[in-house]
């Protein structure tokens, strides 16, 4: 039991990671009906941006998160101009291509510059471990909870309470419709990315600072991770990234608990077929029936 | 498929003029053992790329997962060979296996997800194409694991391929021209008017799925026995989407498109390869701004349609009524 729910704890750092990176999908998801393909690697870059600030500039850790944070929220709104806006009137299936387009030239533009090899993120918080009727927490595990519900909270504030906010909501219904009632739905759109993107960013970061390891590829396998998070929960619903986020994390850990750590990705991608079997919505998502 | 007529035949003599070509040119040794290679990937390309444009451009649904069916081919296609006395004959026995689960695959995914709207087979394929690889990695007795299996029996021969290549175009390409086909077609367009039309959307939708995974499979098996050795490593996402760069560039639903694509992008893999990692920077950027400036691809829908040409010849000429 004790081994259950310290590995429970140990997935809840990770689904954190995953559901910061989920968001991201889901609100482009539910903006343009987009398969962001490049947003595990912009969270990639956040990560390297937050190692080399890090370890050669020496920057205090969570001032790296802030910028890393800031510029990946750029570059992705650079991204959505350049390669998507154009695309904007054309099949989907291009917008998706370009979209793996540009996965492809930062991986490999980080390749080239930094080398395809792993690189260790130097240790910059001071560990100390907690103990909770025999649980063990680490400073770690307690930094990338609590980044995570902030930020979530500041999340949901911005999508409910404000202008922006709305206008997003409006934007993800009905995007001509928004149009016609006054809303920039360009700027809504870069506003979607800028969010989703810093989130991505601060999420590579806490990785980096969590696993003490970056490397040009990790946006691969998170991203595709956390895209599973992203439908389990109901691509385009918040809170359903977050429980994705978080299910497929746990998850994760219990299967390597149980000694099939090299099934992990399977138990992962069957609870994504037997989620879309099921309910094909996902958790939290609603059932538009298509109108003619 | 219900007749071969005259327009199959055309295309038949078309394709026997390109084997005599292409034969003259390895003879020749214009095309040497390091462009058979070459030859030989474009070709294995146009296969998997055919078979995926029916299921995007024809049927109009995306499938993420055609590596999964690849790997399927190929391990049957390996672990066959390795274990007949007779490799070729064991080579078609791997390939008639792999063809076997391939569509059972892809009937278990297809079928359910085939019924919902939206990318929910985009999203399915790439989850299965992902447990097949996790699942070849862990049946470490039968498929050797991460390492993979080498020392494969090389019997496929370019030749072969070719004859594969004729057979699996020509078969997909009657099938989109048949009344079923133009059923796939009419779902693209737009499902609910099928619908509405009396078209029985899933079945159509998922025998295009099917067909695409049965290409996928031979060609994969092909490939195998080609260059000899299979990893896990080989049949990744990376691997589907290769395969869906050449459908998009060569046009959705332009099957001469996915042939142009897979031969200009064989060719251009050949001309950036001293460039390392720049090359891959290059194929992004270019993947981009194709997108961008020509998003319905090189060709767009539009088809070469020797058949046509040479029956509209035939006809001007001796007035036949067919």
């Amino acid at each position: 039991m004790q081994i259950f729910f310290q590995q429970l704890v140990n997935g809840i750092a990770l689904g954190s990671i995953y559901a910061l990176v989920a968001l991201g999908y889901t609100m482009v998801y539910g903006t343009i009906r987009l398969i962001n393909f490049a947003h595990g690697d912009i969270f990639m870059v956040g990560a390297f941006f937050g190692f080399y600030s890090v370890s050669q500039l020496g920057m205090n850790v969570y001032l790296a998160m802030l910028l890393a944070m800031i510029f990946s929220s750029i570059l992705g709104v650079i991204i959505e101009r350049i390669a998507y806006k154009p695309l904007r009137r054309s099949t989907r299936v291009a917008a998706l291509i370009t979209a793996i387009g540009v996965s492809f030239l930062l991986q490999n533009a980080m390749i080239a510059f930094v080398g395809p090899e792993v690189k260790a993120f130097p240790s910059t918080i001071t560990n100390s471990i907690f103990r909770v009727f025999g649980i063990v927490f680490n400073t770690k595990h307690i930094l990338v909870l609590v980044i995570t519900v902030l930020l979530m909270i500041l999340l949901q504030v911005i999508v409910k309470y404000t202008k922006m906010g709305k206008a997003m909501r409006a934007v993800a219904v009905d995007a001509e419709a928004a149009q016609l009632m006054g809303i920039n739905v360009d700027r809504v759109i870069s506003f979607t990315f800028a969010i989703g993107s810093g989130l991505a960013g601060i999420a590579g970061v806490l990785v980096g600072v969590y696993y003490n390891s970056v490397s040009p590829t990790m946006g691969v396998t998170y991203g595709l991770k956390a895209f599973v998070a992203a439908v389990v929960g109901g691509v385009g619903s918040i809170p359903g990234a977050m429980v994705g986020g978080y299910l497929i994390g746990v998850l994760e850990t219990l299967v390597t608990v149980l000694g099939l750590s090299t099934y992990r990705e399977a138990a992962v991608y069957g609870l994504l077929i037997v989620i879309l079997l099921v309910l094909p919505a996902g958790l939290f998502g609603k059932n538009v029936k298509e109108k003619v | 498929m219900q007749r071969l007529h005259v327009k199959n035949i055309v295309w038949i003599l078309a394709a026997i003029a390109g084997f005599i070509l292409l034969n003259t040119l390895v003879d020749m040794g214009v095309i040497n053992k390091f462009y058979q290679i070459t030859l030989v990937r474009i070709m294995i390309n146009i296969i998997f790329a055919v078979g995926l444009n029916l299921v995007l451009g024809v049927a109009g649904q995306f499938s993420l997962g055609h590596a999964g069916f690849i790997a399927i081919g190929g391990y049957a296609g390996a672990i066959f060979s390795k274990a007949y006395e007779n490799s070729l004959q064991g080579m078609f026995i791997g390939m008639a296996v792999g063809v076997v689960i391939s569509i059972l695959l892809a009937l278990i995914v297809g079928i359910p997800t085939l019924r919902l709207k939206g990318d929910y087979l985009a999203i399915a394929t790439l989850g299965v194409a992902e447990i097949v690889r996790v699942f070849i990695n862990n049946m470490k007795e039968i498929t050797n694991g991460a390492a993979g299996i080498s020392g494969i029996p090389i019997v496929s021969t370019w030749q072969m391929i070719y004859v594969f290549l004729v057979i699996t175009t020509i078969f997909v390409l009657n099938y989109v021209y048949s009344s079923a086909g133009r059923a796939t077609m009419a779902i693209q367009q737009d499902e609910i008017a099928a619908e509405a039309m009396g078209v029985n959307v899933t079945k159509y939708k998922v025998i295009a799925f099917v067909i695409g995974a049965i290409t996928a499979s031979i060609a994969g098996t092909l490939n195998a026995n080609y260059i000899g050795i299979v990893t896990p490593g080989d049949y990744t996402f990376n691997k589907s989407i290769d395969v869906l760069i050449i459908v998009v560039f060569g046009g959705i639903g332009s099957f001469t498109g996915s042939f142009v694509a897979a031969i200009l992008l064989g060719l251009l893999n050949v001309v950036l390869q001293d460039y390392g990692q720049l090359r891959m920077i290059i194929y992004g950027v270019a993947v981009i701004l194709i997108m961008i400036f020509r998003p319905g691809g090189l060709l767009g829908t539009s088809e070469l349609r020797l058949g046509s040409l040479v029956s509209k010849w035939v006809k001007g000429n001796k007035e036949v009524v067919r």
